[in-house]
């Protein structure tokens, strides 16, 4: 709109696109054009139909009306293929490896480089990866399968996969979510790169601060609508959040006072072998204890046992002052024990059950009459705990796959909340959550907080531990390593300890 | 690309170890079940020694073809994440499409193509249910084998076709060989090293790994999911008709029960084999070693002996054992991966 390049056609581009799932209408008229050379950002809370744009560009869905022009001619896209034939290369947000292939096959599925009678040259495929992996600095063997690689190398393997044909577009949604910082700093270079050397990219991230450092252009959408496509130049993150939420945003870490009493938590001496090493802590009551520290360093494996789905090898847990059994999460919840865990689709959530089932799957016991489920006691619960916690949904039946991330969020923390807990355990809370639903999650904890309940929150988001926490544990390869009291608390003070060096800020 | 120039020093005598130990774990499936095949013959040539006479090891050969032959095909769809339980019954209805064939005089060749053909028709209608009806496979083939079995029987009726009818060259072809290798064999081998390299070695054939062990993944990638499938059923098909033709040949009788109950068989012999029935892993070769150990102990158990019907019970252990084996390995490979991420990590951060 503001741009002056009248006579420049976009690479790729997107003219007044509409689509509609069922009653759900995800893009309405929504145009969007990607030039060459231009990195271009795509912002909007979650559920604004920025995955819907991108998988139209991405041939995965075909819009119900409008173009998808390539290089100013309109193209249809009749599925990933055609898409990725034309140059259009796609890094999504949760990545789609095959387990049982290696590394490099995974990178390379469907375009091996061919020997002779169009064999697939095995020793070419290798070679290509080791070389991709040592643009992007990573050190994974390419004949390892992906099976068993953590989040963030899977999303270097995706960003490998995308980085492995000449793309002249190279969509990224969230591929920052779980890198650490040296691993952003580095995938940033190779992008700059790549857009310097002529191609297009389209770069969706939560963190504002990223679209900032290496987007020229910024669209926004809001309830599949376009609202604005301007520079980013000139821009402020509050204009960015503004335009992205409708309204202002009073607070993104609305940390109210709470009145610290007993301990409610004890964590004594904890150790599984080869996980993590005598861990102690205490949460108390009133209390939120964010845990930091790198990808790996082992917190969500402390959460996990602590609940009971992992055995400890040795160390106690007390809820209250009453020893926890081991590997039991069953008991663990009985005392009042909650784990929101960090990934929501797999661990969090049954994706083809409802919005009421899976709500529900906390209180089988509670809403049941003498062996058979009451609807109607099960209704209400999940009813109440939905509006409490304002999830936004079309009927209680729908599946809750088809809510966004930040909704299924909210539909992971109803679930636990409705068991009344005394302690709640929060990972990663607000990952791939966009900023409007972050700051509702933040109130939330917040006034829990506040209510008497004791909040262990393990985040990898510095500024969220930085606002949210009362307490900062860091841990560091497995071991507590810093215990930072909030007054004290600071990026580098945390960053030291999660690093487990002096100073050296990712 | 400069920024990037990050040398990784501390990886390199690493990463070999990791794949030695990887593939030596993943290859092993297929060394445990050979091993375990000539541990058994061993022993039952111990035990007596006309058991691997030339006609011994001619016989032993013999029995597995068919269902070698027919495990290959299944070994193929079971990589998808799908299954093919029409095998035996198109089995039957090939084998006798080609016996009437030759009955009424018609060229052994062309008898042997048209139970193929009609292998692959079936497994057009296979492909196309699954690909096309989004619905299990367990189910759709379920259904198909009922009415292929259904359609076998309204034609057949109760006629059966026995070695007089057929033509002796087609008769010898499948009883003799190249010394103690049996014509069957042979084709059979060659049709088993051109689906393993198949597999190994062109797009397809990795299509088929990369959907089986992730359809949606699969999907986004650009794998034609459709066509894939559709053509690994084909495979099935044209290979289970290709078996009728075989059975004919070397057992020279078929009737409407031809075949009856044996895809129980095909499937348990592709599981010992070490195809996972989840897809995406395994071998054509582990499930013709599969087969090969199934129908040996056919053979073993009365030389040695024991009744035979010892054989389905046994034949049951070994398919639970190779579950629990393939169980055991997948957590160990598992606690492996974690080891050896966790230790590149503390490089990486350390």
């Amino acid at each position: 709109m503001t741009d002056p390049e009248p006579e420049r056609t976009p690479v790729l581009a997107l003219e007044g696109v509409s689509k509609s799932f069922g009653a759900v209408r995800a893009l309405r008229d929504v145009s969007l054009r990607l030039y060459a050379g231009e990195a271009h950002a795509l912002a909007g809370e979650n559920g604004a139909g920025k995955s819907t744009l991108i998988k139209a560009l991405a041939g995965v869905h075909r819009p119900d009306s409008g173009t998808v022009l390539l290089d100013g001619a309109p193209v249809v896209f009749h599925g990933p293929a055609d898409a990725r034939d034309a140059g259009v290369a796609v890094i999504y947000q949760e990545p789609t490896l095959f387990p049982d292939l290696s590394v490099a096959e995974n990178i390379f599925v469907g375009r091996q480089p061919r020997r002779s009678f169009g064999r697939v040259d095995h020793r070419a495929v290798k070679k290509a990866t080791a070389a991709l992996f040592a643009r992007l600095g990573v050190d994974l063997d390419p004949e390892q399968p992906a099976r068993g690689l953590s989040i963030a190398d899977q999303q270097l393997v995706e960003i490998a996969k995308a980085l492995s044909f000449d793309a002249r577009v190279l969509i990224m949604d969230e591929p920052t979510a779980a890198l650490t910082g040296r691993e952003v700093a580095r995938l940033f270079g190779v992008v700059r790169a790549l857009r310097e050397g002529g191609a297009a990219v389209l770069f969706i991230s939560h963190r504002l601060e990223e679209v900032f450092a290496l987007c020229q252009q910024v669209t926004t959408l809001r309830d599949g609508a376009l609202i604005a496509s301007e520079s980013v130049a000139g821009l402020t993150e509050d204009d960015l959040v503004r335009r992205m939420v409708g309204r202002d945003l009073d607070e993104l870490y609305p940390k109210q006072d709470a009145a610290i009493g007993d301990v409610a938590l004890s964590v004594r001496r904890l150790t599984r072998e080869g996980v993590f090493t005598d861990v102690s802590f205490e949460v108390r009551r009133g209390e939120i204890v964010g845990l930091a520290g790198l990808v790996g360093a082992g917190r969500s494996e402390v959460a996990r046992a602590v609940f009971g789905v992992d055995r400890w090898d040795a160390g106690e847990v007390e809820i209250d002052g009453r020893p926890l059994k081991a590997g039991a999460p069953s008991l663990a919840m009985a005392a009042g024990l909650a784990l929101v865990p960090e990934d929501r689709r797999a661990q969090g959530l049954v994706m083809d059950m409802s919005i009421e089932r899976n709500i529900n799957l906390t209180g089988l016991r509670t809403t049941a009459r003498a062996g058979l489920m009451n609807r109607g006691a099960e209704r209400s619960r999940a009813v109440d705990w939905a509006v409490r916690l304002q999830v936004k949904y079309a009927r209680l039946a729908d599946l809750v796959g088809t809510l966004s991330g930040g909704n299924q969020q909210k539909v992971v923390l109803a679930k636990w909340l409705a068991t009344g807990p005394r302690v709640l355990i929060v990972d990663e809370p607000t990952r791939g959550i966009d900023v409007g639903t972050k700051a509702e999650v933040h109130r939330l904890l917040s006034q829990l907080a506040a209510d008497g309940l004791a909040v262990l929150m393990i985040s990898s988001d510095l500024p969220e531990i930085l606002g949210m926490a009362d307490r900062v544990l860091v841990m560091h390869e497995g071991r507590l390593t810093a215990e930072i009291d909030r007054s004290d608390a600071t990026e580098e003070s945390v960053m030291a300890a999660a690093t487990g060096r002096g100073g050296s800020a990712a | 690309m400069t920024m990037t120039a990050e040398p990784t020093p501390a990886t390199a005598p690493e990463a070999p170890s990791t794949t030695g130990v990887l593939d030596r774990v993943l290859k092993v499936r297929e060394l445990a079940i050979a091993a375990v095949l000539v541990l058994m013959l061993t022993a039952t040539q111990l035990d007596n020694s006309a058991f691997l006479s030339q006609q011994g090891i001619k016989d032993l050969l013999l029995n597995a073809t068919i269902l070698v032959l027919v495990a290959v095909g299944q070994a193929v769809v079971v990589i998808t994440r799908n299954v093919d339980l029409s095998v035996g019954s198109v089995l039957g209805i090939s084998a006798f499409a080609a016996g009437d064939l030759l009955h009424g005089g018609g060229n052994p060749v062309l008898a042997v193509l048209v139970a193929v053909a009609l292998g692959a028709a079936f497994g057009v209608v296979n492909g196309l249910l699954v690909s096309l009806g989004q619905v299990p496979a367990l189910v759709v083939t379920l259904g198909t084998l009922y009415i292929i079995r259904g359609l076998d029987s309204i034609w057949i009726g109760s006629r059966q076709i026995t070695a007089a009818d057929l033509p002796s060259g087609f008769t010898t072809f499948g009883h003799d060989g190249l010394g103690v290798v049996p014509y069957l064999a042979l084709l059979t081998a060659v049709v088993l090293v051109a689906a393993a390299y198949f597999l190994r070695s062109y797009r397809s054939g990795r299509d088929l790994y990369a959907l089986g062990s992730s359809p949606e993944a699969a999907r986004l990638a650009g794998v034609p999911v459709r066509k894939r499938i559709l053509g690994a059923y084909i495979v099935c098909g044209a290979l289970a008709g290709l078996a009728g033709a075989l059975y004919l040949a070397r057992f020279g009788n078929v009737d409407s029960g031809t075949g009856n109950g044996y895809e129980l068989t095909v499937v348990s012999a592709v599981v010992v084999g070490g195809v996972a029935f989840t897809g995406g892993s395994g071998s054509v070769y582990g499930a013709a070693l599969g087969a090969l150990l199934l129908t040996s102990i056919n053979s073993v158990l009365p030389s040695i002996g024991v009744s035979s019907v010892w054989v389905q019970a046994i034949d049951g252990v070994l398919l639970l054992l190779a579950i629990a084996v393939d169980r055991v390995v997948a957590l160990r490979v598992a606690g492996l991966l974690r080891k050896r991420a966790a230790q590149t990590r503390s490089a990486h951060h350390g």
